[in-house]
């Protein structure tokens, strides 16, 4: 009697084992050769994806989805163009970062303090705040955070009266390191924020 | 008499659960006529004969690089013989079957592009997937500090051309599927994200919007790019049409880089930081909810790129020995696999080989590396430093 009771859940296994064998083989897609973007040059780009139906500004307004929450809009970039740049005023000013940060130190605040006493006491003027990164980090992962290095000071210079709409930010990533080295030295010089500015055509230069 | 039937049920039971344990073993990924893991398998053995310069020279590369390796015809499970005197001829032998699987001469073009058709048959016949020999890349190439200029090339590094002469900074170049055309960023002075036809050399500027215009990438089916923009006051995800317009925000996270599509163009893969931790993350590509993916012992994780049959998504991670490309199930089922030191994993289009950028000590070159054998080769290599590679597909 007793192993005809163990016969029920065994055979009950068993037909599970014969059912589970069974479902393992799915047809697997084969990945299709690409429309051989090699085949012929000049023949390879008919239709492609750009069929504008309007002609379309690129740099204006407008653009919806999530709103808020990711920091202060920036500007049209329309409204620096045309505009001269001077980077030797504001050299001195340049702000460091610690490494994979993009947190404003408390030490840089004097910095921060110059930069904007310089463009309130000339309104004609506006600021380029440029990001840069160390080489340690990959690439668009770097462009990224010299943004937000970038952006950082522009909002800490919101906060000490600048108004944002007067500034813009400009990202190098690691591509244009101060220092070539490879080491702490070079790299804590590198991860850095340029005050950079930006002067209407018609200014002559300052003395 | 019932003693017997039973054990016999019983041992008979034990070696089918063993069988169909064995079978639906979850290491295993199916690749059409392989069975293997990411990084462990072992190489098919092959043999060369007859063949030589040039020929040789990618026949060497292009089997290698597919997760073949190339031993005396007495070790070999293949033998490939053939010969290339003005035109490339080959026979692959079976020996275990003792049988020629593949038997078939070339002509026109080149001895090389015969050469790699001729690897991409052998490919075929033995793996059952595609050959990557006539395939093409596109990078960035740095000439000088702050200038760099976008080139396109074959898969291993030949027939490289320069695609911009603009003398500034480029970034993330991305092909159009199944098009001559690229997207990339350019500083104009600043950066914006441009369309360039290769066949027509337009260029159209799809992006330049205040701040950070980078990262492009076209879904699968050619109408939606994504793109980093941080016209909002921080680096979001954002898409917008195949020409720029009607762009929208998909992400209130506000580190984020590097968006991938999936093959299905549901899915946007992206790196970003949630709660303090840096991780990958992917949205819905028509908005909805960021989904983190879990890339736990792998920390730092940046620059994601989903296989073309949609299965895997390889990333670099970063600790404080370097980057290292690693490699993990798209659906999460299983954690991710180290493969090799490496950076910007691109895809080939059959899913089986990763180009991608290597440091040796602070110079940029491209290698290829077979995901299953871990095999990795760098591709020719001209002057400058390679980076950023993006396969096309």
């Amino acid at each position: 009697m007793k192993s005809m009771k163990l016969i029920y859940p065994l055979a009950l296994a068993l037909a599970v084992t014969l059912g589970a064998t069974g479902c393992k083989h799915q047809p697997v897609k084969l990945t299709p050769l690409p429309g051989s973007p090699q085949a012929t040059v000049g023949g390879g780009d008919a239709g492609g994806p750009l069929a504008p139906s309007q002609p379309f500004t690129p740099d204006g307004g407008g653009g919806s989805g999530l709103a808020g929450g990711t920091g202060i809009p920036v500007a049209d970039a329309s409204l620096f163009d045309g505009m001269k740049e001077q980077r030797d005023a504001l050299a001195s000013y340049t702000v460091h970062f610690a490494f994979d940060s993009a947190a404003v130190k408390s030490s840089e605040k004097s910095k921060l303090q110059a930069v904007a006493s310089a463009l309130t006491a000339d309104t004609t003027m506006k600021l380029k705040i440029e990001g840069n990164c160390d080489e340690r980090g990959t690439d668009e992962y770097n462009r990224s955070l010299g943004e937000r290095r970038a952006l950082a000071l522009r909002e800490a210079l919101a906060k000490l009266g600048l108004s944002p709409d007067r500034v813009k930010t400009v990202s190098f990533g690691k591509d244009k390191p101060v220092d070539p080295g490879h080491d702490e030295s070079a790299w804590s010089q590198n991860r850095r924020g340029d005050f950079v500015e930006l002067l209407p055509v018609s200014d002559a230069p300052k003395p | 008499m019932k003693k017997h039937l039973f054990s016999t049920l019983i041992l008979g039971l034990t070696a089918l659960l063993t069988l169909s344990v064995a079978r639906a073993d979850p290491n295993d990924i199916v690749v059409p006529g392989i069975i293997g893991v990411p990084g462990f398998t072992k190489p098919i053995l092959v043999s060369l004969s007859g063949f030589s310069g040039e020929t040789l020279d990618v026949l060497n590369f292009d089997l290698y690089v597919q997760g073949f390796k190339v031993t005396t015809p007495a070790l070999a499970q293949y033998q490939i013989t053939g010969s290339n005197a003005g035109n490339v001829i080959g026979t692959v032998t079976d020996t275990v079957a003792k049988q020629s699987v593949l038997s078939r001469s070339y002509s026109g073009a080149s001895l090389r592009r015969q050469a790699h058709s001729f690897a991409n048959d052998i490919v075929l016949t033995i793996n059952h997937v595609p050959g990557i020999g006539l395939t093409k890349i596109a990078f960035k190439k740095e000439v000088g500090p702050g200038h760099g200029e976008i080139y396109v090339a074959d898969f291993d590094g030949h027939n490289q051309q320069e695609v911009t002469h603009d003398g500034t900074i480029v970034a993330s170049p991305a092909w159009v599927p199944g098009h001559l055309a690229l997207y990339y960023t350019t500083y104009h002075p600043d950066p914006e994200i441009i369309y360039n036809s290769l066949s027509s050399g337009q260029r159209t500027v799809v992006a330049r919007y205040s701040g950070l215009n980078t990262a492009p990438a076209l879904s699968p089916d050619g109408t939606t790019l994504a793109m980093v923009l941080s016209r909002s006051g921080s680096p979001n995800i954002w898409v917008a049409n195949a020409n720029g317009s009607n762009p929208r925000k998909l992400t209130n996270t506000t580190e984020d880089s590097s968006p991938c599509w999936s093959p299905d163009g549901q899915w946007i893969c992206f790196a970003t930081k949630i709660h303090e931790r840096r991780l990958l993350a992917k949205v819905p590509a028509g908005g909805g909810e960021v989904q983190t993916l879990s890339t736990s012992g792998h920390p730092n994780p940046t620059e994601p790129a989903w296989s073309p049959d949609g299965k895997w998504i390889a990333f670099t991670q970063q600790t404080g020995y370097g980057f290292d490309l690693c490699v993990m199930p798209a659906d999460g089922s299983k954690p991710p696999q180290l493969l090799v030191a490496g950076e910007h994993p691109s895809w080939s289009p059959n899913s089986r080989t990763l180009i991608f950028t290597k440091r040796t000590g602070y110079t940029y070159a491209l290698s290829v590396l077979d995901v299953m054998t871990k095999q990795v080769k760098d591709i020719r290599r001209n002057s400058g430093d390679d980076s950023q590679p993006d396969w096309a597909r």
